[in-house]
């Protein structure tokens, strides 16, 4: 079933990693597997924050060789960004096997992610001068306290709270999904797409990579597609509830704007709050509610809608 | 007509097609079976007796059990504050009762219920009223899709804008929404009425089998088998008459309404046999 939810406050920063931890916690009966953040702060100008992983959770549980080797990939992570010209400005680890870095690079950042991500085990979350994103198994709760986003401070967020139907219940499997390899993209979604093997061939014929078997990866890779020919994110977003078959209700966000399309059945929940200098959106009003507890009116986003807010 | 010549077309080929019109939506009761209009174990309820129920610090079960328990000590006017849009609040409640609800309710609110006068002040999620049989639902604000799923009877309100597929699978009562409504409002609708004051979304009415649908507002498209009706002087009473209950107007005038019905063409009203149908196909 899974629940998604987002929210933008426009023109200021806010306390959007507490924000939607409590909107996602309150949406955990939606999907208990994993919890996804993507959380976009201040955009810093020339460096990026590389949110990685070399490991599943899954994967520290068995055998005292995993403990070995994800400092073996750390280490060749580190090697592989000196060598492109990358410099770590800061790095935090926010667990054993998954990392933050703050980086300063100028090059081609689609080679830089196709290098790491060609060491064993490693997988970039996400890469932005303003996007963090972090998913991991459990709810909302737990994978903000492991990670510290309670503090968090950003304009826009995105989130994600999984139940696992086809695919597997690891971290390469939760959303959001960053749209690989462009900065500050990321996509949550809710449904089930049936033309994805064939435009999945589509797309990697075109030069784009899958990290997983998930159908909602499709969308990020489709929408960073559309915006590589030249769409601009509601063009794209348009173009999309066209396009991609099956019942599907997915957020969208960028550096500055956020984003929801809903298919043309209209079979998968949206409902929405909108100010003057705030928007929230999420499967259930229950979400909503968690951050205005006081009487608001909202509504549902209608079939095949596409509407873009920005920050 | 396109539809009528459908119709007449259907016939040379030899093919029956039921007529439903005008089949009654009500079941009259005689006096001596008024028992059975009550359930055994409905409470007995005094509607001047009223209670309130903070549902802040309550789960959804709390809050369903709360209301049972002050009805079975007679109160027969309750009011919930703080509902917080919490699923399932006011289901299955099977006797007379005023409950008012002052704030939203999340998905499933007051499904299952046969009887009771409810008010929402807020907002309803999805599937609100689902299976009603009888009693009146009025909601100030807006509703979420499958609104009125299943409906047997009663009288749901939405006086704001519905999601999609709204009244999907009625079989009875009336469903009015005040704004618009969304896509396949009215899919495999088989008796009842509809009222929607704002415009219709796509598929209106489809693969409707009985039922009518009257829309204030325009139409994006019509569903498999739903057609255009003929607006009567009874229709446009019946209509006067049920907004006026509830402070409603039709922007345009009841009598501009459009009315849509089922065409009946669909192959659940061929009365022919299977072997007999592969020779006329």
């Amino acid at each position: 079933m899974c629940g998604i939810a987002g929210l933008i406050h426009r023109g200021k920063s806010s306390d959007v990693g507490s924000e939607l931890t409590a909107m996602l916690q309150s949406l955990k009966h939606r999907g208990p597997d994993s919890t996804g953040f993507a959380l976009y702060g201040e955009p810093r100008a020339g460096e990026y924050i590389l949110r990685f992983k070399v490991a599943e959770q899954e994967d520290m549980r068995h055998g005292f060789q995993i403990h070995d080797q994800v400092k073996e990939r750390r280490a060749e992570v580190d090697r592989r960004l000196d060598e492109m010209g990358a410099r770590k400005v800061r790095e935090d680890d926010a667990t054993e096997y998954a990392y933050r870095y703050l980086i300063s690079f100028d090059g081609d950042m689609k080679k830089l992610a196709d290098y790491v991500e060609d060491v064993e085990g490693a997988e970039i979350l996400s890469i932005g001068n303003a996007l963090e994103l972090v998913k991991d198994l459990g709810d909302a709760t737990a994978v903000s306290d492991q990670y510290g986003l309670n503090t968090f401070q950003g304009t826009h967020a995105i989130g994600h709270t999984r139940m696992a139907t086809e695919s597997d219940v690891d971290i390469r499997s939760a959303h959001p999904y960053w749209a690989y390899p462009f900065n500050d993209i990321a996509v949550v979604h809710n449904g089930q797409l049936t033309n994805y093997w064939g435009f999945r061939r589509q797309l990697e014929g075109r030069g784009h990579r899958f990290m997983s078997n998930c159908d909602s990866e499709l969308i990020a890779v489709y929408i960073a597609d559309r915006m590589n020919v030249g769409d601009d994110l509601e063009v794209a977003m348009n173009r999309s509830v066209d396009e991609l078959d099956g019942v599907f209700t997915y957020v969208v966000a960028t550096a500055d704007k956020l984003g929801m399309a809903k298919d043309v059945m209209a079979a998968k929940p949206m409902v929405l709050y909108e100010s003057d200098d705030f928007v929230a959106l999420a499967s259930e009003e229950v979400a909503i509610r968690s951050v205005f507890p006081h009487e608001i009116d909202t509504y549902d986003p209608y079939e095949g809608e596409v509407m873009v807010w920005q920050s | 007509m396109a539809e009528l010549d459908r119709t007449h077309e259907s016939h040379e080929l030899g093919m029956h097609t039921e007529e439903l019109t005008g089949r009654t939506q009500q079941t009259f009761f005689s006096a001596e079976e008024s028992h059975n209009l009550v359930y055994p174990w409905a409470s007995e309820v005094d509607f001047s007796k009223t209670a309130e129920i903070d549902a802040a610090p309550l789960d959804q079960r709390q809050v369903n059990q709360e209301i049972r328990r002050l009805m079975s000590e007679g109160y027969g006017t309750i009011t919930v504050i703080n509902p917080g849009a919490k699923h399932s609040l006011g289901v299955g409640i099977l006797s007379r009762l005023n409950l008012h609800f002052e704030g939203s309710l999340g998905y499933f609110g007051c499904g299952l219920l046969d009887g009771p006068n409810v008010t929402v002040s807020g907002r309803v999620g999805w599937s609100c009223a689902e299976n009603m049989m009888a009693g009146q639902i009025v909601i100030e604000k807006n509703a979420g899709s499958t609104f009125g799923a299943a409906i047997r009877g009663g009288d749901l309100i939405c006086k704001g804008d519905v999601g999609s597929r709204t009244g999907i699978d009625q079989k009875g009562g009336t469903i009015i929404v005040g704004g618009r409504t969304g896509a396949f409002s009215g899919f495999m609708m088989q008796r009842g009425r509809m009222v929607v004051l704002g415009d219709a979304g796509k598929n209106l009415g489809d693969s409707m089998y009985d039922g009518t649908i009257y829309v204030g507002g325009k139409i994006a498209d019509l569903g498999v088998d739903a057609v255009e009706g003929e607006m009567t002087d009874l229709d446009c009473h019946w209509i006067s008459r049920k907004l006026g209950q509830y402070g409603l107007e039709a922007a345009n005038g009841v009598e501009n309404m459009t009315k849509i019905v089922s065409g009946k063409q669909l192959w659940n009203y061929d009365n022919l046999e299977p072997t007999e149908k592969k020779l006329v196909l």
